[in-house]
């Protein structure tokens, strides 16, 4: 993309490009946010603070106020909480469970990998957002069932993935040569094929939390995600949408919050230096 | 088509014919989890435990479960999708009329959105590396970055609020005119046509790309073929197998997007009736909707699969 018109610096021994430092800022500043949320809201996120509904941006209450007059600054505040950390207690299990299945059926190869693969291959073929309200109708949606449910949608693709890198390394030399002392699975995986993936799974991991953030955003929108009155991004974009309309701030506030992670961690990800994106490194 | 070729597309056949049990199995296994019991839910709370006991016997609820899964792949068969729960109709009847407007809905969208996303890809990528392919590019990450919601209502704002095209979220039943009709389906359409389009221009500039990166082209290019020529003679064909993959791939979003969209635009198609379903937990609804999505979602990267083997000659 833009990369000849943007500035190269260099930091740790890697050159990083003002794109990929701007998207890593902007990621940082939600992280910060979700973890302190409750202690920057400049009004308690259930207290009705306007007189009107769906009032404009002003003074006091920067992102105007949503369809009950709440403060809209901290409910998107508070709502990065629940976005960000659902969706990254979701991608972490999922690209575990996922990575170091497909490890596991690497090294082992035989009927494990065949039925493992079978298997989750077929999952992989029923589509994310029809999986996530089948699993939401049956097992509700609270917060670990979301959760669970977000990281089982999501283990496929990393298991897909990683088994893949993992195929590629195994062919190697000093896996024959680990095999001959008699090492034990835990430690073919752990040590000799670990460090030779784990810079393209981490990237990997950035584009699957990326997808889980937008089927989280999807869920809450369709109102099967987090329930009132707990509010995620998506379910903010939701009760809000009455003042499509009008273009009030309160529904579209909330939707360039998406947007914003979302994009930056794609931009990192794109922005990364050669050395970690490079699956063959 | 040789040998070769044929037991390659037969044996992904078979396997899209495993994974579909496997899928059906999941669905169903998914559904059957749902808390509360279905007689008791059926009878009300006025419910004497006998009847409700006689309904759960009369149900074949008191089952195990691989023999009732095997009782309603039977049915399916036979083409018996059961009964609704919520409103005791069957469930054929109630998906009957809704999966039309689906794949009206569906249909409309292929057409505008194939056109389109071929030409801004295949230009893109002709044009690599211009201001024209970087705004392409960069205007497709973006769309594909952001939930399919948030493309809708950038749209109505667009289109409804700002240029006041269109009227903001019509909810519609009756058509009367030629203009009502394009009015009722312009929103969905073109919220659909934008994330269909996203992904499919992404991998038709990739394709082509890769194939303007192949000797041969450069042969021709060192020959001194104009561009145009280079690209439409000697890279398209060969281009063609992947492009035609990838829009097999990116028409399999459609399945994610209108859940989104019929739901936003009020649209009374079957991803609107399955999202109700859920909401009421109407169990038999849920179940055979989800089965043709899923059979659908199956169907559309089978033919993609199938397609990039054929399209392959070092595969035949």
């Amino acid at each position: 993309m833009a990369r000849a018109a943007v500035s190269r610096r260099s930091f740790l021994g890697h050159s990083y490009n003002l794109v990929g430092v701007v998207a890593a800022l902007v990621i940082l500043a939600w992280t910060l946010v979700a973890i302190f949320a409750p202690y920057i809201l400049p009004h308690p996120i259930g207290e009705i603070v306007d007189d009107d509904y769906f009032g404009p941006m002003r003074q006091g209450l920067w992102f105007g106020s949503d369809y009950l007059g709440r403060d809209m600054l901290s409910r998107v505040l508070m709502g990065a909480r629940y976005t960000v950390g659902i969706s990254l207690a979701a991608v972490c299990i999922a690209c575990f469970s996922g990575v170091v299945l497909g490890m596991i059926a690497a090294v082992t190869g035989g009927w494990l990998d065949s039925c493992l693969s079978r298997f989750l291959d077929a999952m992989n073929s029923i589509p994310s957002k029809l999986f996530g309200l089948v699993v939401v109708a049956a097992v509700g949606s609270s917060i670990p069932a979301l959760i669970l449910t977000l990281a089982v949608i999501y283990i496929p693709g990393a298991y897909r993935f990683a088994r893949a890198l993992a195929v590629n390394i195994n062919t190697m030399d000093f896996m024959t040569v680990a095999r001959v002392r008699g090492e034990s699975i835990g430690y073919l995986i752990g040590s000799e094929i670990l460090p030779n993936i784990i810079r393209p799974v981490l990237a990997d991991f950035g584009l699957r939390f990326v997808f889980i953030v937008l089927l989280l955003s999807g869920l809450s929108f369709l109102g099967l995600g987090l329930q009132p009155p707990l509010a995620d991004w998506g379910a903010l974009v939701r009760e809000n949408i009455g003042g499509l309309p009008f273009a009030a701030p309160a529904v579209i506030v909330p939707s360039l919050a998406i947007a914003s992670l979302t994009i930056s961690v794609n931009l990192l990800i794109d922005n990364l230096p050669q050395k970690i994106r490079d699956r063959n490194a | 088509m040789t040998s070769g070729v044929l037991n390659l597309v037969l044996k992904r056949l078979a396997i899209a014919a495993v994974t579909l049990l496997i899928v059906l199995f999941a669905v169903f296994f998914a559904t059957s989890m749902l808390p509360g019991d279905t007689a008791s839910i059926l009878l009300g709370q006025a419910a004497t435990p006998e009847a409700v006991a006689g309904l759960r016997e009369a149900m074949h609820l008191n089952d195990p479960a691989i023999l009732r899964f095997l009782r309603w792949l039977l049915g399916l068969l036979h083409g018996d999708l059961g009964t609704s729960y919520a409103n005791d109709m069957p469930v054929a009847a109630l998906i009957g009329g809704r999966f039309v407007n689906t794949m009206k809905l569906a249909g409309i969208t292929t057409l505008l959105s194939v056109p389109l996303a071929l030409t801004l890809g295949i230009t893109a990528a002709m044009l690599r590396g211009s201001p024209y392919d970087r705004t392409v590019t960069i205007l497709s990450i973006g769309i594909i970055s952001v939930p399919e919601f948030m493309v809708a209502t950038l749209a109505v704002l667009l289109f409804a609020v700002y240029l006041k095209w269109l009227p903001a979220l019509s909810s519609v039943n009756e058509a009367h005119s030629l203009t009502d009709l394009v009015r009722i389906y312009a929103m969905p359409v073109i919220t659909l046509t934008f994330v269909i389009s996203a992904q499919m221009i992404r991998m038709t500039r990739a394709a082509v790309i890769e194939t303007l990166s192949t000797p041969y082209v450069e042969m021709a290019l060192l020959k001194g073929a104009s561009r145009g020529r280079m690209v439409l003679r000697h890279a398209l064909p060969n281009a063609l197998g992947p492009i035609v993959n990838a829009v097999a791939l990116s028409l399999s979003y459609l399945v994610g997007g209108v859940i989104i969209v019929e739901t936003i635009f009020n649209y009374p198609g079957i991803a609107k009736l399955m999202v109700d379903a859920v909401a009421t937990r109407d169990l038999p609804l849920i179940q055979s909707c989800a089965m043709i999505f899923c059979l659908g979602y199956l169907a559309l990267i089978t033919t993609a699969d199938i397609i990039a083997v054929i399209s392959n000659p070092r595969l035949r």
